[in-house]
């Protein structure tokens, strides 16, 4: 039952990764100059998601893992997306 | 033959490894004795809990000052929450028998990971030491209640600091054993053991799992937050800050709602280990309650605003949190239907796990459909904060969750020991313990329907006679309690020595020996039926 395989990622692919999320850092603090209102709170959300993904998917392997795990991990991301969007329901109309 | 026998089985509690005597038990890296450990710990601090139940009671015995003052109330009720749940009932069944049990249950030697589960348990022993050191270091124990809600929390000069952070350590706790548990429901069962072969209490405590891991980090973030705001006057939740007390609310209880299913989820799973044993007939609608601790465990998450509803949320938000809050009643009813209905017809033998599944049944039943009145918005803003949530609260958790726990005890107990108790004994302590707690907690429902707030120490003399019935159905179930507990004790230590299957039941656990060998196994099971398969 148990994946013993392990997978060997190359440094350029981690490096390059390492560059999209400095740039996505950089983007956090740049958005911030703009008066988004309401929206600042998805932008930041969104750009933290895409962040996430890169980690996931090359620092932690989640890859080359099995389809189950990575379904697991993907519907953590859903329930964590439900919260958020049920708690602004109270925001949005409070 | 026997005598060759005899010498190969040695088991857990005799075993001699590296360590002796008490380092034997520090040191262990077994998950009985782990889950043992586990038990004792939760035992006393149960007992300190339970003291401290009985002292607010004595206080209400009568209207005015009686034994303590106002302030004195506060900290007591508060840290009376926080042992009870974050140290007794969220680790409770999960900890101690899933600890125990799990491997055993899916045929494996162990868990996944037994040096974290090591850990867990002293990260565990540890914040229990820094919840209980509030009571007393110099500025006294927290009077927050056990759900810090701010902005009082931000501003109130007891030790809110400490306590938070002791439940802040406990999370971790929390955390690396829903994280090992996982692991090893997916990676160490037994050859043949399919996730549709798994019993119940296996699926109930995979549930359990999940959502300790998804949902403490929540919590966790949620202290740190409101220690950095005390300490640094940052405003996360302070109006006077800037800050939002509603998003206190929202954060905290994202984790605590789901933390109510830490609590019962396991319960559920002992029931339905319980029933088929002593109906000697296969449980009814397997599928069924296995996929209904993963329902409750989802919808569980989505549901926390009922605690809300006169906080100050918007009327969109609570129709929403109400709906859900009567979705999650439906996959709770379908594990209660699908046992009645294995009791149908079964050959019941009302043994004392039995009984106090049937008490299960029917507390549960009584806290879930009040549970419903909650959920209601009208209702719910009519009885807030008073002693009908105090009685709601405690039939789901004590006489949910902690009559289960008195149900796993003494069916696992012979197992876990290798003796029985006193069976006659055990009957006459449950007896006492259902009369007591339904005469403490029943009279708090109509208390709370006449107005009577909570977490006051004191009220009008009008509601006195509630309040003295509910005082002596307090003494009635400490009584209760410590005859059962000097009967497992005694069995425990004393008791006849106990067959490998006194109950004849059918999991994996009653296969192997009483009390199990270190490994639990000779060699792999291979599972070719399924769990309950009774003739």
């Amino acid at each position: 039952m148990a994946n013993n395989t392990t997978h060997t990622t190359e440094y350029k692919v981690l490096a390059r990764v390492l560059l999209v999320l400095m740039f996505f850092t950089f983007l956090t603090i740049s958005v911030t100059t703009y008066h988004l209102a309401a929206f600042s709170v998805t932008v930041a959300l969104l750009i933290a998601s895409v962040k996430g993904f890169f980690v996931l998917t090359y620092f932690m392997h989640l890859k080359y893992e099995s389809t189950l795990l990575r379904i697991l991990v993907a519907m953590i991301f859903v329930l964590y997306a439900v919260i958020i969007l049920i708690t602004f329901i109270d925001y949005a109309f409070r | 033959m026997t005598e060759t026998k005899k010498i190969e089985y040695v088991s857990y509690l005799d075993r001699q490894g590296e360590y002796k005597g008490i380092f034997s038990w520090i040191f262990t890296l077994d998950h009985k004795r782990i889950g043992l450990m586990y038990l004792y710990a939760i035992m006393v601090l149960f007992f300190v809990g339970a003291i401290m139940g009985l002292l607010m009671r004595v206080e209400l015995i009568a209207p005015g000052e009686t034994i303590m003052k106002a302030q004195t109330y506060n900290g007591l009720f508060t840290v009376h929450g926080i042992i009870m749940i974050f140290m007794v009932v969220i680790p409770g069944l999960s900890v101690i028998f899933g600890n125990f049990f799990l491997p055993i249950l899916i045929g494996a030697k162990d868990v996944a990971f037994p040096k974290l589960n090591r850990l867990s348990f002293w990260i565990y022993i540890t914040g229990c030491i820094l919840a209980i050191s509030t009571q007393f270091l110099k500025k006294g124990p927290p009077d927050t209640g056990w759900s810090f809600y701010a902005p009082y929390s931000t501003t109130t000069g007891t030790n809110v600091i400490m306590a938070t952070f002791a439940a802040f350590v406990l999370g971790f706790s929390s955390i690396l054993t829903g994280l090992n548990f996982i692991v090893t429901i997916h990676q160490m069962r037994a050859p043949g053991m399919k996730f549709f072969n798994m019993p119940l209490f296996s699926w109930a405590i995979y549930a359990t799992a999940w959502t300790q891991l998804l949902a403490t980090p929540i919590i966790g973030i949620t202290l740190l937050m409101l220690i950095a705001e005390r300490l640094f006057g940052i405003g996360f939740f302070n109006p006077a800050l800037g800050g939002d007390p509603v998003l206190f609310q929202h954060l905290f209880w994202i984790y605590s709602h789901p933390a109510v299913y830490i609590m019962i989820l396991p319960a559920l799973g002992v029931i339905s280990e319980i029933i088929p044993t002593f109906c000697q007939k296969k449980i009814y609608g397997y599928k069924a309650i296995a996929f209904s601790s993963i329902a409750i465990a989802g919808v569980g998450f989505l549901v926390w605003g009922h605690h809300m509803f006169t906080s100050g949320m918007s009327d969109q938000a609570r129709w929403f949190f109400s709906l859900l809050t009567f979705l999650v009643a439906v996959p709770s009813a379908i594990k209660v239907f699908n046992w009645l209905a294995t009791m149908y017809k079964g050959s019941i033998d009302l043994k004392p796990p039995f009984l106090y599944a049937l008490a299960f049944i029917f507390l549960f039943t009584i806290g879930g459909t009040t549970g419903l009145l909650l959920g209601s918005v009208a209702t719910n803003v009519q009885v807030h904060d008073t002693a009908f949530v105090v009685a709601h609260f405690h039939y789901i958790i004590f006489g949910g969750m902690g009559f289960a726990f008195f149900g796993a005890i003494h069916y696992w107990l012979p197992k876990m020991y290798g003796r029985m108790y006193n069976m006659k004994r055990a009957t006459i302590a449950w007896g006492i313990n259902f009369v007591g707690f339904n005469l403490l907690y029943f009279p708090q429902f109509i208390l709370g329907f006449e107005g009577v707030p909570r977490r006051y120490y004191d009220y009008l003399p009008q509601f006195q006679t509630g309040q003295v019935i509910s005082t002596i159905g307090g003494f009635i179930l400490i009584a209760g309690l410590i005859l059962m507990v000097i009967n497992l004790v005694q069995g425990a230590r004393h008791g006849e020595i106990a067959p490998a299957n006194p109950w004849q039941g059918s999991t994996l656990e009653w296969q192997i020996p009483s009390p199990p060998s270190l490994e639990n196994f000779d060699e792999a099971p291979v599972i070719k039926k399924n769990p309950y398969d009774y003739k």
